[in-house]
């Protein structure tokens, strides 16, 4: 189901829980899914010995995907025009990330309502993860 | 350093979606008619499966970054302690990419920068385009990263 820009205002704002406690073995599930198999998301080991982290931690593109299931659970399907994030704090196991969606604008593009989205992803201690922008096209 | 075809298959499309924690049946040709199936917003990352070379997979008879028998079964690669981080992802969607779309992708390099880390060290900052394309050769999704580079003990991105 995709936004009406009848229910969207400026202002308007959602959150959602993209993921609760994050485990090492999601990190492998992405790390399969994508291709991505660096040792600094999938091996302790190297994670700590070498790359002298505390851990592994999240691949940054996994933390996107997260924060794109919240947009597309709001918005809809296929509604995606743009979506550009900057990586701002590492995502660790353990980490249960909430993001926030604000309706910054909404404009008329080529005759269809797009909503000019506001993201942040944050962890349970409030810190940003990620932040960023989307845009999607609406419903009339 | 990109694949240069990537085709896009239902399975792989429920497995990253799987991966992502998204349980939306229009990303599962076994709840949803195939013929809805759509991509999720990321997945353009994935044709690095497609890349016979890409260099953060395990390749047989090459050395491996990761740990076996040793913590890391390469020497660190510039000895500066540095690490590689993605700083920024930006994509621009033409239309949804669906099972049965066979993408031509073309990567480019963007410009490069550099910043004072709040850390000290400097930041190298790079910027890659890639170019997704359908069997029309249309224009699907436009994928902007930027990496950076961090000159000594690992911090945070950016």
């Amino acid at each position: 189901m995709a936004l009406s820009s009848k229910e969207l205002a400026v202002g308007a704002e959602r959150d959602a829980v993209v993921v609760d406690d994050l485990t090492r073995t999601q990190l492998v599930m992405y790390a399969g899914a994508s291709g991505d198999y660096n040792p600094l998301h999938t091996d302790e080991v190297f994670a700590t010995q070498v790359a002298g982290f505390p851990g592994v931690f999240a691949h940054g593109m996994l933390t996107m995907a997260l924060t794109g299931k919240a947009l597309t659970d709001w918005v809809g399907d296929g509604r995606l025009r743009t979506f550009g994030v900057q990586f701002r704090g590492q995502v660790w196991p353990g980490d249960t990330l909430t993001t926030t969606m604000t309706v910054r604008a909404l404009a008329d593009v080529d005759g269809e309502p797009v909503a000019e989205l506001d993201v942040v992803t944050r962890n349970l201690q409030g810190d940003v993860v990620l932040t960023g922008t989307a845009s999607a096209v609406l419903d009339p | 350093m990109a694949a240069t075809r990537f085709p896009v298959e239902a399975g792989h499309i429920m497995m990253f979606a799987r991966a992502v924690g998204d349980p939306n049946p229009v990303y599962d040709a076994g709840r949803t008619d195939p013929g809805e199936v759509i991509a999720p917003p990321t997945f353009v990352m994935a044709s690095a499966q497609y890349d016979p070379d890409h260099p953060l997979r395990p390749r047989p008879g090459e050395p491996w970054l990761g740990s076996g028998r040793t913590p890391s079964g390469v020497p660190r690669d510039d000895g500066d302690g540095g690490t590689g981080l993605h700083a920024e992802q930006h994509f621009t969607y033409h239309r949804p990419l669906r099972p049965g779309d066979v993408l031509t992708v073309e990567s480019r390099e963007g410009e490069r920068w550099e910043k004072q880390g709040r850390r000290g060290g400097v930041l190298r900052f790079s910027e890659t385009i890639v170019e997704y394309r359908d069997q029309d050769g249309r224009l699907v999704v436009t994928s902007r990263m930027v990496g950076v580079r961090t000159e000594r003990a690992p911090g945070e991105a950016g």
